[in-house]
């Protein structure tokens, strides 16, 4: 317990020390909304068939789906990259070495993606609210475990994604590839509703679609989007067992 | 005296190569045992193996008793370890990387002395990143003795060091000595070899080819000592008779007297005895170098 708590202060601070990390989960994601909501402001569309905003005014739309955002970042790049490169320069092997139990290992790395997931949810709404007034979420009590739950998942996927990919080098050009194609395709570029027939094939397939729904839902007052939670607990369970199955500490 | 370490019958291969091949041996508790050998002689696999860090195909590894990959967790105060080719993360700050080995294991030394002991007070905040590959080999030699262990793995604990800070090496590793630790020091330098350690292991392909002492081992395999002078008297055929002398060669008024045991004394005797004193009377010590190069057939170190 000891050695958890250590590591996880530690592991906070090679993370502010890491711009690679701080760009994409914290600058990027607020740059990005900031940039969309000024373009599209936030009147609802009046005509349906039109309407590709699920119904409200895109800048609410966008708010919880850069909460998404934030945990692909994570998920999908930093966590990836800082297991990719422990394993490739020896630090896992220390570790064990060491006897350093592994849950604290990636205990720390999980606390480390919650901490951020949830920084960065507080800054986007803060300056979000601030900047173009947009809603809070309407049912909290549904956020906060859709928020868990998705967090959860990506930071599972970083384990999984840090256990197969062998190099810190390998981890980065996977990682900043599948950031801007959720970034695009997932709902915090164009929504799905406006893409092209194949782009939304590919969107359905990506874990931040449907984290973003599970997102947006409870934030818009929709309720509990019950098949996107399905689909990122699939991510979840499915990032665990392989990553059991896949970890290697060299 | 009770055994640190025991290895008995390990063997370990890796696709078709056998890096270790069927290997016994074990370290005394508070003795510095070394292992040296070529590259590729299975010295670092072996280690590993004793470190729990690789499972052995055959044979068995025991530490105070206990199997170091089921027993991690008990033998953590137990054990320290210096890795090759063992990195830490590169913002990581000097002390950050002590305070958190420390705290991994209960009954952790006391940091900032080691710090101190090892020259990184100045250091202290420098990220791993930052430093020269001597500093690193010695913050990670100082992570090794954090958790004050009674047995350190030391695996070519001063390639990277000059000169200078490899002699403050030895001599911390004599104070570690002298507490009682006892050390398993894997080095390619025959030099450090003889100076640091009570007995050695001599390894080729897998296989442990000589076992001793340094002196043990120079005696035994460095071959022949050898007496040098200088005279002008031309008959020597009664040096022959001295004791031990094998054979004698000269080259103008330059002699050289190859034989075994005690051969400078039985030299000097019978010099004197035939009236002739001479002022440049030496002898070559051999070393562990010899012994080596004798027993591998000039294989390099590494």
């Amino acid at each position: 317990m000891k050695a958890l708590k250590k590591l996880t202060w530690i592991e906070l601070k090679l993370f502010t020390r890491d711009p690679l990390s701080l760009v994409f989960t914290l600058a990027l994601p607020l740059f990005f909304l900031i940039v969309l909501n000024g373009v599209f402001g936030n009147e609802p569309e009046v005509d349906p068939v039109e309407d590709v905003w699920r119904g409200v005014g895109p800048a609410d739309y966008y708010v919880p789906a850069y909460l998404g955002l934030v945990m692909a970042a994570i998920g999908v790049l930093s966590m990836p990259v800082r297991l990719a490169s422990y394993r490739e320069s020896g630090v896992l092997r220390r570790f064990r070495a060491s006897a350093m139990p592994l849950w604290s290992i990636l205990g720390s790395q999980i606390l480390i993606a919650m901490l951020t997931a949830v920084f960065g949810a507080i800054s986007i709404t803060i300056a979000s609210t601030l900047i173009y007034g947009t809603e809070l979420p309407s049912e909290p009590f549904l956020l906060i475990p859709a928020f868990f739950l998705a967090a959860l998942s990506f930071s599972a996927l970083g384990v999984f994604l840090g256990s197969v990919l062998p190099t810190s080098r390998s981890a980065q050009s996977a990682g900043i590839m599948l950031f801007f194609v959720m970034f695009l395709l997932s709902g915090s570029g164009p929504p799905p509703d406006a893409l092209t027939g194949a782009m939304r094939g590919v969107s359905r397939a990506l874990p931040l679609t449907h984290v973003v729904l599970l997102l947006q839902d409870p934030w818009l007052g929709f309720g509990w989007h019950v098949s996107a939670s399905i689909v990122v607990l699939a991510v979840l369970v499915a990032s665990v067992l392989l990553s059991i199955r896949f970890f290697r500490w060299e | 005296m009770s055994s640190a370490l025991i290895v008995d019958g390990l063997r370990k291969r890796y696709d078709g190569f056998t890096a270790v091949d069927g290997l016994s041996f074990k370290v005394d508790e508070g003795e510095i045992f070394g292992i040296i050998g070529a590259n590729g002689s299975g010295k670092t696999t072996t280690v590993e193996c004793a470190q729990g860090l690789r499972l052995a195909d055959e044979g068995s590894v025991r530490v105070f008793g206990l199997d170091p990959q089921t027993d991690r967790t008990q033998l953590r105060s137990e054990v320290g370890s210096q890795l090759q080719e063992s990195e830490l993360p590169d913002r990581l700050r000097v002390w950050e990387a002590l305070d958190l080995f420390a705290s991994i294991s209960p009954g952790s030394a006391d940091w900032p002395e080691l710090l101190d002991e090892w020259g990184l007070t100045e250091k202290r905040d420098a990220a791993f990143a930052s430093l020269s590959g001597g500093q690193r080999q010695r913050l990670l030699v100082a992570l090794a003795l954090v958790n004050r262990p009674r047995l350190v793995f030391l695996d070519e604990m001063t390639t990277g060091l000059d000169p200078a800070a490899r002699r403050v090496a030895w001599d911390l590793i004599d104070q570690i000595r002298a507490r009682g630790t006892t050390v398993v020091l894997v080095t390619h330098f025959m030099d450090e070899a003889e100076r640091l350690c009570d007995r050695l292991a001599v390894f080729r392909s897998g296989r442990i080819i000589a076992e001793g002492s340094p002196a043990q081992l120079v005696a035994e395999y460095a071959g022949d000592a050898s007496v040098r002078f200088s005279t002008d008297q031309t008959d020597l055929s009664w040096l022959a008779d001295a004791p031990g002398v094998t054979a004698i060669d000269r080259a103008g008024s330059r002699v050289t007297v190859q034989g075994t045991g005690p051969l400078l004394a039985h030299t000097a005797a019978a010099l004197v005895a035939h009236g002739i004193a001479p002022v440049d009377l030496e002898v070559e010590r051999k070393s562990l170098e010899d012994a080596f190069l004798a027993l591998t057939d000039g294989e390099e170190p590494e």
